[in-house]
Parts: C-alpha cells; structure tokens; sequence
C-alpha cells in the first residue's frame, strides 16, 4: 500500500478518473446488444409509414414461408394479451389519452408505430422477412401542426373525440403564493411596460449513443429481461401492469446502458413485443434498434407554442407573468409524457421574485411520434422562455440585461425564498456566480468590442447573451409527486455490504448510464467508511440486486441516491460500534469512528473495520442479541427538490452577409453545492453545454405535411460534434445545500437547461440594432439572414422544403420508397 | 441496418473487376469505399444481386505524376490524396476541397473515384475536379476513354460512366503556382456542403490572369461558374473588384430548396462564397 501516501485527503472532492470508463470506453462490456443466449432469436419490427391510418388488413404469409422465420406477430394476434403502454402521470383527474396497444390493431396514430413483428433464426432472416408483410392502409388525414390540432378540425385519434389531453393550471392567487397576474398585466398596460412574445420550443430527438436494444429471456422460473434503459425498476413493474405477469416472476437488467438523455426512461412497445414474442415461442429473443428506428420512433422531446405576457414597471421591476403553453404530446402519452410541461411549472419565475404567475398548458395529441422526458424535461423550455424575456424587457427599459435581472433576482441574504411558484430554494447566490462569470467572460472588455463593430459596420456582428438559471431536480419528494398526480414515490435505496475480505459492495437503485456513479459512491463510502476507493463495487441495473430504487433522471441521482447511501454507510458504523465495543473491551459510547478506525475514546486502542468486519462475518465470539452482519441499508425520501444555479455568457458572431454564426466565447459558473468530482461535473457541464447549444442552433425534428419525419437520419437532424463547438470557460461557485448531507444539487441537466437561452440571447443581441428580437430556433443561418434581409418588415420567413435528397430520401419505416425518384439509390457508388 | 443478401465480389485487378461486372449484368453494383453504398443497402433503398468490390485493386491505388498532369488512382482514399505533396502542389484547391470532407473516418475509407461517380452534387469533389479542367479515364471491356470533366457530370448521381464501365483514374492538369480555395458552408462539420464554391486563380502582378471556379450542390451536378471566371480575367485582386465580377456567380444555377435553405438563399451564399473564394485564393 505504498501508494497511500499519494492519496488525496478526502476522496469527496476529489477529480477521480472514472472507473468505469476503461470498460465503456473500449466497449468491452455488456451492452445489451452483447448478449447471446444458447437459442437465442431476433426480431424484426414492421412500421407504419403512415401518420394516420385505418389497418384494413396484414397479409403475412410471405414473411412467415420466408427462411428462418418463426413467428410473425400481429397486433390482432396479441390484442387480447398486449394490454395498453402505461402512462404514470395522469396530470388532471379528467385526462384523455387514447389506448396505446404494443402492436397496433386496427389504427395507426404516428409513421413508424408498429404494427407487426418477425420473429427470425437470424437478425438478417427477421428483417428480409419484415420486408415480405404486407400491411393495406386507409390513409386517414393527420393533425401535424399544434395550433392545428388546438382547433380540434382534425383529430389524431377520432375516438376521441378531441385532440386536447389535458388542460393544466398553475395561479398564484388561487395558490396563495402570489397576486392576481391579471391585475399586474393590467396595471402595467396603463403606466408601465408589458412584454408580448411568443417562442417556439422546437421538437427535439434524444440522440442517445447506444440504441435501444432488448433482450428476453422467457426460460427458467423468472423472464428475464435485459433491456438499454434508464430505468429498470420501472420497466419491472409496468411489465408487471401491462402484461399482468405477477412483479415477483420478472427480472430486469439495465446493463452497461449508452446515455439516455431521459430518451430511456420509458417503458417501450418494444419492450413489450420482445417478452411477447419470447412468450410465444420459448426462446430467448433479442431487438435492437436502428439508428433511423431510434430516431423515428424512440420518444422525442419538447416541442411546445409558448405564449408569454411579461407585466413591469417602468424602471423593469417586473410585476408579473402569464404563461399559456400549447404542448405537443405527439400521438400518445408515454410513462411521462403529460408530466413534462408540468414539470416546467415551478420554474418560469426562476431566479426571480416575481408577485404575480399564472401558468396555463394544453396538452395535446398530433400524429407524430410521442414526446417524453429529454434532458432537462420541462425546466429547459421555461428557462429559455423567461431568459428570453429577461433580454426583452432589459432592451425595452433600456438598460444591460445583467442589470435588469440583478433588480429582479433574489438576493442571497433572502435564502431559503419561497418563490411565486411555491417553491423554497434552500441557498444560492445569484450575485456570486454572476461576478465570476462576468469577470472570467471580460463582458465589459466583449460590450466594447460590440460597440466597436457596431460603429464600423462590421459584417461580422458581435452579440452577448446572458442566463441566469436556476432549475428544480432531484426528483423527487414523494408527497409533492403524489399532490401533482404521479403514480410513484420519489425516494431512492441503497445498501453497503461489507464484505468479510474487506471489500465493501455497494448496491444502489439509481440506475447510471455514462454519468459516473461507480466513481463518486466509491468516493463516498471511502470518506465515509475509511476504506480504499479502489475496494469499493457498485453494483446497479439489476432488479434482483438492487432490488428496491427508482432509477436515474431528473437529476436525482446523487442527492437522492446518494443520501441513501450516506444514511446507508451511517447505519453500518453504528451496526458496528457494539462489535467493536466486544472486541475492544469497552463501552459502546466510548467508541468512535474514524478515518476507518473505531477507537476507544481517550486511548490508542483502536480495530480497523476490516478486522470488526471479519469479527461479525466468523461470528465465533458474538455477544447475545448482534447479529453477525454489518450491511445496512437506507430507503430516503428527500424533504425538497435541489435548485443549483449558475450564470451563463456566452458570445455569438453573427456574419450578416451569410447569416452564420458561430460561437466566440461562453462561460458559466455554475453553483451546485458541494462537489463530489470534479472532472465529472465538468464533464456533465460541458456535455450539458453542448446539448442545450444544439437546440438553440442545430437540432430540429422536422416532419412533412403527410406526417413523415424528415430529419430521420444523422444527415438532416444536424447532431453537433466536438469540431462544431469551442473551449468551454466553466467554474462554480458553491452554496453547500441544506436539504441533504452531502451538501450536494443536481448537475445532469444544468448545463442544458442554461445554455440554450445564453445563445440564443446572444444572437438577437447582435442583431438588436436593426430591429430584430427573435430569431426561432434552432437559428439557422438561412433564419438569420432572412431575419435581417425582412428586418423591419413583419415577413415571416420560416424555413421551408424538404430534406436534402440524399440516401434518407425515403428511407425505409417512412413513406415507402419512390422508384421514380429515389437518384439517390439507383446512384453508381464506385 | 441489415442489407438484403447478395453476391460479393472482390477482383484484384481492373480486367477482373471488368468481366465480373460483365458477369453479373445489370443488377450489380460497384462499390469502392462504400461510403454512400453501404448506407443504401443497409437502409434498403437498393438491393443489387452483385456488388464489385474494388477495394482490392492495388493498380486503381496512389497518386502519380505524369509530366504536365497529377494522375489520380480512382481508388486513391481522400485521406491519401490529402497526403500527397504532389497534388497540394499542383492542384490544391483539391487538397482544400477534401480537407472539409465530412470526418477523418470517412476521409480514410472513401475514395475520390467513388466519389465522382456516385455524383452527389452536395459532394465535394465535383467541383474541384471540373474547376481543375481533369480528365476522367473511364475503362471498360472495350478498352479505356478519356472524358473531359465537363462532360463527365450528367445529372443527379448520373455520370458518363456507363454500365459495365469503371472510372479508372483522373488526370488532372498542373496548376502550379496558382492559389486555392475551397469555401464550405455547412452548419455542423461533417454535414454535406449546403453551397460550396472552388476556386483557384493564377495572378500576376496584382491583378487575376485566370481562374476557375467550381460550385458544389447549385444543381443537379457540379457547376462551372465560367461567366465569373471570364469576368475575373484582368481583376486586381481587391475586395471591390473581386465582388462585382462576382455578383453572378449564382446566374443560371438552379439549385434546391431543403432543411438547410431555399434556393434563393443558396444563391445568395453562391455570390458571397465565390467573392471569398476568390480572394482567399488570390491571397487578398
């Protein structure tokens, strides 16, 4: 143990190296695509390319005669044992939502929804067949567009008679948590200044590195499924609840899983169709997706009209805000889908002490892929939305954007602050963080330059902008799930096993998916317990392991999960106080813990807790009444959510003769209590960074007016790389929080939820001289030239036309291949 | 991404390649780095009986030079041809154009030959070649041609090379001395071009004695902006005179309207992206 001497003080703090990463990294792990099993079968899906349409009938017999081929499955074949997909969060009592087979029956609601499936020898065998299923179609007419569907002319499920889901409210005067917003609009009609806007969230597509893969196991006494998800608990028991297979029969396993974004957190038809499929013929079955499947048809994200009325006073005090939201739920309501937008709610007052709020959402259904939870999951939609305003109202009254949002912001001697949304934020300092950034950023240095440019007619012009977020994870406290309708609890479990060599296990119900929780609970249980980093395992994804945990998103992985764990370490030194007290001689209360010695108080006598450890695992010598284990575990309910915050710069060039722009410089200071690492909360920053940037100037889910998704391939949905995005500044400021041990706030979707307003902001700042405030996003630099081109006119430009006719034109699972037109594949590749 | 089953072939030498291609009949298809192929049969947008490899023809391989011209092997990757000294020399606003090809990956397992004939006009190879004023050796089993590149580009993803013909190599030119510069516009790095512009210029005291520029993705093929070079002839090389000669840069295009923009807007960058082509290649 030479190296002892090398070791940092604390491991909490500490920029380990992920242990994880050597495995992930080479891919030589168990990803689910991975697993073969002796027997094993693969699965093929048929897909609608139609966004609307009656099933008239699916001839498959020339997919069945096809060589290899097992079984193919329809949607009336399994219609009285594939249940209904289950949606969680049922946002009013009086929520529509149509029913959402696995295998499509008789409609189809979304191109690339499922309506049969082959099961095959061989992957190649399942999807030649795929090919031979013949499937006739009614085309029914789809509702694409949101303000369409508003209007109910057409409806994307007929029986329902309505295309609205849900309306959701959220008013300050009825909450008692602020004054009428109505009253404040008014007022500031009359003598002070009201911001109108209206902003696009466009639709996004999780883009997660490994596709959704399943496997399923249907022989022994429990099925075991393997699938690429976020959230194996959860998968459990909806396959419980859908299937009506008894829980305690099921097994999942999330093994290595490939990032996920909130992309995984569901629970699939495929995951469905593969414990079907493996039911009906007793073998084991695989699926694993395309990239265009994943694209298609794996839940998307966003997309949402937000209509926005900002009432202050002269000076740009604000004095309230009404926000009316239009969001699109695409064709049915996944685990989460309803509660998205809701969970946006909390947080369009942001840093803010705003009197008065009212928030007002439609949820509504269009014939598009269903929308879920996407990396920040309702929070990025109202942060883009009030930093937006912020900019507005800071160039109405005239004055520096910081300058308007330091009058609003909650000062941080006002902490904890019950804000207009009800919500306590436990610490902060807005002031702190915004000091560093600005001096980190030069912002003064940048508004010269600006101004310089300016003056010269620069055809590179220079914009600043500026967020100031804040945003509410750590998903969840139970009783505030349970007051907004969620079917779950939002606790989190985790055990310490001490093992008698030493080793500590440790078992948590999170359920990582790159974020790095190997690392920092072993950095944890090594403070805590006085044990080597490299001692500890962590062991997770596996619902006979971690048998208790609800999984990783929103965020909570840490300061939930990792309360947990804390409360868990806490119970195993107490558990072995009294076998070191036996051991040594001495009284219980006399012994202490630490630096991995129990000690008798006021001598040198000490045991180290491999050596209780050992003790408790022979048991030879134990006293009545101890039980000759040490493991502990901890179930924690966390008392509030997690506010981290930070302050964002970022500066845009905008070419005004091509309408490029393109990053000069951003930094953010982001405020996220304690730190446990680090290199993974830069690493999470950055990574957050650059996913909120795509939205403000890359990614958009595009469809057709026949409803078929036109960015279906990494050619037209413009995913970034590390070539497209600069050197990030990042440093923090730390207000430890109140509300959990560690001190700890979320960092998993900060820098998402910051980043896409800071951009944004930036390029209307530069073009803010010739009359623009808004470019939609993303901005594309066809939208921003002809936003200059029409400045000062009121022309609508939106970008128009299809995709570029590439290899995509057509692609399978979308309309079905033109032979007249498709160039591209009668084109000679030589 | 499964393809449909179908026969292999790797040839080792062009005549084999030949009467493989002879062999298999209308329904093979020739594959050389695979880059566009392989996503079209894995997405099943083509199902060929035969495809003819040609990744194993050690002759269609490597840069030469042959007096007054830089000879390309079709089968020359464009990771190799950025290496080469002699075509950075002698035909560098190829070299530029191949350095903003997509990503090092596909720069390693593409090939230019294959490139050409696939004939994507957002491609960015076109351009260059047709502004270099190449030549194309198309073999077939009737012997090799030679086709000028204005001639080679037919239409969308439609070249002279004809069925049973292979593209063996392109002859290009020496334009030694002359500057280059290859202006991509895209919005992420390893997109196709939105509009790309060539061009390469020789000057003599000051002013431009001759230039050649290429559009990529104006049209149906790759296009010559000849009114432009024409109007360039005699120009010093300054902003203003530059951006007059320039301004019809995007006459007579007809190029589409996508995600990316509409036509209008390709024209518009077409007069811009010249204008600094030009003068980053008259190192203005």
């Amino acid at each position: 143990m030479t190296a002892v001497e090398d070791r940092p003080k604390t491991e909490i703090g500490a920029a380990r190296k992920r242990k994880e990463d050597q495995r992930l990294i080479t891919g030589r792990t168990k990803w689910t695509d991975n697993i073969q099993l002796p027997g094993m079968r693969h699965l093929a899906m048929v897909r609608s390319p139609f966004a609307h349409a009656t099933i008239t009938g699916i001839d498959t017999s020339a997919a069945k005669s096809s060589p290899g081929v097992l079984a193919v499955l329809t949607g009336e074949d399994v219609k009285d044992i594939q249940g209904g997909m289950a949606n969680a969060w049922p946002i009013t009592e009086d929520q529509k939502a149509p029913v959402h087979p696995a295998i499509a029956v008789d409609h189809v609601a979304f191109a690339g929804e499922i309506v049969a499936v082959v099961v095959a020898r061989s992957a190649a065998a399942a999807r030649d067949a795929a090919e031979l299923v013949d499937v006739d179609y009614d085309e029914l007419p789809p509702v694409l567009d949101l303000k369409e569907a508003a209007k109910d002319a057409v409806l994307a499920h007929p029986s329902l008679g309505t295309n609205k889901s849900a309306f959701w409210q959220f008013d300050s005067a009825g909450a008692g948590t602020g004054g009428p917003v109505d009253e404040a609009i008014e007022k500031a009609r009359a003598d002070g200044i009201v911001i109108e806007r209206e902003y696009r969230q466009q639709r996004l597509i999780p883009a997660f590195m490994e596709p959704r893969s399943v496997v399923c196991d249907p022989t022994g006494e429990q099925l075991t499924i393997w699938t690429a998800t976020q959230v194996p608990h959860f998968v459990r028991i909806f396959t419980a609840l859908v299937l009506g297979i008894p829980e305690s029969k099921i097994r999942v396993i999330a093994p290595d899983v490939g990032g996920g974004f909130g992309g995984k957190l569901q629970h699939t038809p495929e995951e469905v169709i593969a414990v079907l499929a493996a039911r009906h013929t007793g073998k084991p079955v695989k699926y694993t997706e395309t990239r265009s499947e994943s694209l298609l048809s794996g839940h998307h994200g966003r997309d949402q009209w937000q209509k926005l009325t900002l009432a202050a006073t002269k000076d740009g005090t604000v004095t309230g805000l009404k926000v009316d939201l239009l969001a699109d739920m695409g064709a049915y309501l996944g685990l989460v889908t309803s509660g998205i937008p809701v969970l946006g709610a909390f947080m369009f007052n942001a840093i803010y002490k705003f009197p008065a709020y009212q928030f007002n959402c439609t949820n509504l259904f269009t014939n598009k892929t269903w929308t879920d939870a996407y990396r920040g999951a309702g929070r990025p939609e109202a942060t883009y939305a009030i930093e937006r305003l912020m900019d507005e109202l800071a160039a109405e009254v005239g004055v520096d954007p910081l300058e308007i949002r330091e009058k609003n912001w909650i000062k941080h001697e006002e902490f904890p602050f019950t804000t207009v949304a009800g919500m306590t934020y436990d610490s902060g300092n807005y002031e702190a963080a915004t000091a560093r950034a600005r001096e980190l950023f030069d912002y003064d240095g940048l508004r010269r330059e600006q101004q310089e440019r300016r003056d010269r007619k620069d055809p590179v012009q220079l914009g600043l902008g500026v967020s100031t977020f804040t945003e509410m994870c750590g998903l969840a406290p139970s009783r505030v799930l349970g007051a907004l309708r969620y079917a779950a609890g939002g606790w989190e479990h985790a055990t310490v096993r001490m093992l008698p060599t030493g080793k500590v296990e440790v078992v948590t119900g999170t359920s990582p998916h790159g974020q790095g929780h190997e690392t920092v609970w072993s950095q944890i249980i090594a403070d805590k317990l006085g044990v080597p980093f490299e001692d500890v395992e962590v062991l997770h994804g596996d619902t006979q392991i971690a048998n208790r945990g609800l999984d990783t998103y929103g965020s909570r992985s840490l300061v939930v999960g990792g309360q947990a764990l804390v409360m868990a370490a806490d119970r195993v030194i107490e558990k072995a106080k009294p076998h070191a007290a036996h051991l040594l001689e001495a009284s219980v209360d006399d012994i202490e813990f630490s630096g991995g010695q129990f000690k008798v108080k006021g001598t040198d006598k000490g045991k180290a807790m491999a050596e209780v450890v050992w003790a408790a695992f022979s048991s030879h010598d134990l006293p009545e009444g101890l039980e000759p284990t040490l493991d502990a575990d901890a179930t924690y309910d966390p008392v509030d959510f997690s506010f981290p915050h930070g302050t964002h710069l970022c500066a845009m060039e905008v070419d005004t003769e091509t309408g490029q722009v393109s990053m000069r410089k951003y930094v953010c200071v982001d405020d996220i209590g304690n730190i446990m690492n680090p290199l993974i909360v830069e690493g999470q920053v950055h990574g957050g960074l650059v996913q909120g940037i795509a939205q403000a100037l890359w990614e958009e889910a595009v469809y057709d007016d026949q409803g078929t998704l036109v960015s279906g391939s990494f050619v037209d949905y413009t995913l970034p790389t590390a070539a497209d995005t600069i050197s990030f500044v990042t440093d923090n400021t730390v207000s430890p929080s109140t509300t959990n041990d560690l001190g700890a706030k979320g960092v998993g979707e900060a820098g998402c939820i910051a980043s896409t307003p800071a951009v944004v902001n930036a390029v209307v700042d530069a073009l803010r001289p010739m009359g623009i405030n808004d470019i939609q996003m993303p901005c594309t630099p066809e939208r921003v030239w002809k936003a200059i081109r029409s400045a000062g006119s009121d022309q609508a430009d939106a970008t128009t036309g299809d995709a570029q006719p590439h290899f995509d034109a057509g692609a399978p699972n979308q309309a079905p291949p033109d032979p007249s037109s498709s160039a591209s594949a009668e084109g000679a590749d030589q | 991404m499964i393809p449909a089953r179908f026969d292999y072939v790797a040839p080792t030498s062009v005549a084999d390649a030949l009467s493989a291609l002879a062999e298999a009949g209308d329904d093979a298809k020739v594959m050389a780095g695979g880059q566009s192929l392989l996503p079209i049969l894995r997405m099943r947008l083509n199902a060929p009986e035969t495809v003819v490899d040609l990744g194993r023809i050690e002759e269609l391989r490597g840069v030469r030079d042959e007096g007054d011209h830089v000879v390309i092997g079709a089968m020359t990757t464009y990771a190799d041809v950025l290496a080469s000294d002699l075509v950075r020399q002698h035909a560098g606003v190829l070299t530029d154009a191949i350095e903003e090809v997509a990503d090092p990956q596909i720069r390693h397992r593409g090939t230019v030959g294959g490139a050409l004939v696939h004939a994507d006009p957002a491609g960015d190879v076109g351009a260059p070649v047709l502004a270099l004023d190449a030549e194309l050796v198309v073999t077939g089993p009737g012997g090799e041609r030679t086709v000028p590149a204005a001639e080679f580009f037919r239409d969308l993803f439609e070249t002279a090379v004809g069925e049973g013909e292979l593209l063996t190599a392109i002859r290009i030119p020496k334009h030694t001395g002359w500057g280059s510069r290859y202006e991509k516009f895209v919005r992420v790095a390893h997109q196709w071009s939105i509009v790309a512009v060539a061009a390469t210029v020789r000057v003599e005291g000051g002013a431009i004695a001759e230039a050649r520029i290429g559009l990529t993705n104006m049209g149906s093929t790759p296009l010559r902006a000849t009114a432009v070079e024409q109007a360039l002839v005699g120009k010093a090389a300054t902003e203003d005179a530059v951006r007059e000669a320039c301004a019809a840069a995007a006459e007579g295009t007809n190029p589409p309207s996508d995600l990316n923009g509409d036509a209008d807007y390709r024209k518009h960058l077409a007069t811009v992206l010249t204008r600094r082509a030009v003068l980053a290649a008259a190192g203005a």
